[in-house]
């Protein structure tokens, strides 16, 4: 079973229909036991970092989160739950985050008027290295973004692929062994989107 | 790179997909799944759909809808009309939808728009305008007036300045959907769209009036557009997204062509 963490932090119907279309059982679900219980684990997300912080605090779920990367079952973070795995938001005026990679999420400082943040659209997506779960998946594809911050890893060897916006070369796609996290959404993401949900389903979480 | 959006608007009334010149005049077109599947497929990047009949007979948002489309398409969507509450916009976000969108009901109460921003986030909450070009007009330092309800009543509010407030109250993206270029396929009205898009920093969505692959070169390439809603063109078949976008890239114009 694939729990689907949901901390009150947007709306996850979108990636539930997408494993429903992969015929995979999936749980949406708050609860630490149902996480320590899942075979892997999505980590979605939309809104903002702090209040993201205070419910995963309050929903008493933050060392579920950390033993499910810990023990080394497949994890998969997408959008603000990637970026809640970093150490450190700018977003409300700083927020203390996970801190299970190390680095940053800054904000998009765009230059050029033409640049409007939030970032909304379809990117390409450059691999900077391979990994399982861009398996059957060209370089450069485009995906599905929707963010005003951005991943920014202190270590680059975290960087599985990038994206260039407002000025910006960011991490789009990150990994640390088991633990796999995009900043653009997969389940909007077309076919490509879905061949990558699909690796994930079958990921044995190493690489 | 960002690429431009190509967005398949679906006017859908009583589950039927429907188009018309200036809301008038609607000839049926077909199932608004079936079809969303057929764009999606074809290499649309994003799909709106508007219950067009919803406002006017103010009956609720058919959900049921949402959520097969939801189902049946992997990429993102809109949805617009007859939402009247927090509460709607929260049922059709949470059957599927990427977003909403409000246009009449955020003239008349535009607290919804910050409402909505702090519930659910600024990018789930686009406003989308009718403007009607206007002679000089004191009251209209843009030359454009907002209208509502499928452009039946004026609002007397300036369309650049309602832009403007819009976004300040968390509007996440504009939809400028003119009056006077609807379902003429004449092109998409060029100047209000460029004077949004570099007012606002949140993307700007052009609508009403595509006809040809030109025009929406047009208005990425003059009006600075970040998206483009298209419908007559592809619905009668005229077109095919895929022609389209090959027209976009021989120009220049930023497009994602792998689907």
């Amino acid at each position: 079973m694939i729990a689907i963490v949901d901390y009150r932090a947007g709306n996850l119907t979108s990636v539930r229909l997408a494993l429903e279309a992969l015929g995979v059982e999936a749980r949406v679900t708050g609860s630490a036991a149902l996480i320590a219980e899942a075979d892997r684990v999505i980590f979605p997300g939309v809104g903002a970092a702090s209040e993201a912080m205070r419910n995963i605090r309050e929903l008493n779920i933050e060392s579920a989160l950390r033993s499910a990367i810990t023990s080394g079952k497949p994890f998969l973070g997408i959008c603000l739950g990637t970026q809640i795995i970093f150490e450190f938001s700018e977003e409300d005026g700083g927020t203390p985050c996970l801190g299970i990679i190390p680095g940053r999420v800054p904000r998009f400082q765009p230059t050029d008027w033409r640049d409007k943040v939030p970032q909304i659209g379809w990117n390409n997506v450059a691999l900077r290295r391979q990994h399982p779960l861009f398996d059957g998946i060209k370089d450069n594809s485009e995906f599905y973004f929707v963010h005003s911050y951005y991943p920014a890893p202190s270590d680059a060897t975290y960087i599985v692929g990038e994206t260039e916006y407002a000025g910006t070369r960011f991490a789009a796609a990150v990994g640390k062994g088991n633990l796999f996290a995009t900043q653009f959404h997969p389940e909007r993401s077309g076919r490509v989107g879905l061949k990558l949900l699909e690796n994930f389903t079958r990921w044995d979480g190493t690489c | 790179m960002l690429t431009k959006r190509i967005i398949p608007c679906l006017d859908v009334r009583n589950k039927v997909v429907t188009k018309g010149v200036k809301f008038q005049n609607n000839i049926d077109l077909g199932d608004p799944v079936e079809m969303a599947v057929a764009y999606s497929d074809g290499g649309c990047d994003e799909l709106v759909f508007y219950d067009i009949t919803a406002s006017a007979e103010r009956r609720p948002i058919d959900i049921e809808m949402v959520r097969e489309v939801a189902r049946a398409v992997r990429i993102p969507f809109a949805v617009g009309g007859g939402i009247e509450t927090i509460e709607d916009m929260r049922r059709v976000l949470l059957a599927g939808a990427e977003k909403v969108s409000v246009n009449s009901l955020a003239v008349r109460n535009p607290q919804i728009i910050a409402d909505g921003a702090k519930a659910f986030g600024n990018q789930c909450i686009v406003l989308g305008m009718d403007p009607v070009k206007v002679d000089d007009d004191p009251r209209f330092p843009s030359g454009y007036e907002i209208t509502t309800r499928g452009f039946r009543e004026r609002t007397g509010m300036d369309a650049l300045e309602w832009a403007k407030r819009a976004v300040d109250l968390g509007a996440g993206e504009i939809v400028v959907n003119s009056v006077d270029a609807d379902g003429t396929r004449n092109g998409y009205e060029l100047t209000l769209t460029h004077m949004i898009a570099i007012s606002v920093g949140v993307p700007v969505v052009a609508s009403g009036g595509a006809g040809t692959p030109q025009h929406l070169i047009d208005v990425f390439q003059q009006a600075e557009a970040d998206a483009a809603i298209i419908a007559s063109m592809i619905h009668t078949g005229e077109y095919t997204i895929a022609a389209i976008k090959n027209d976009l890239v021989k120009a220049g114009v930023p497009t994602r062509m792998t689907w």
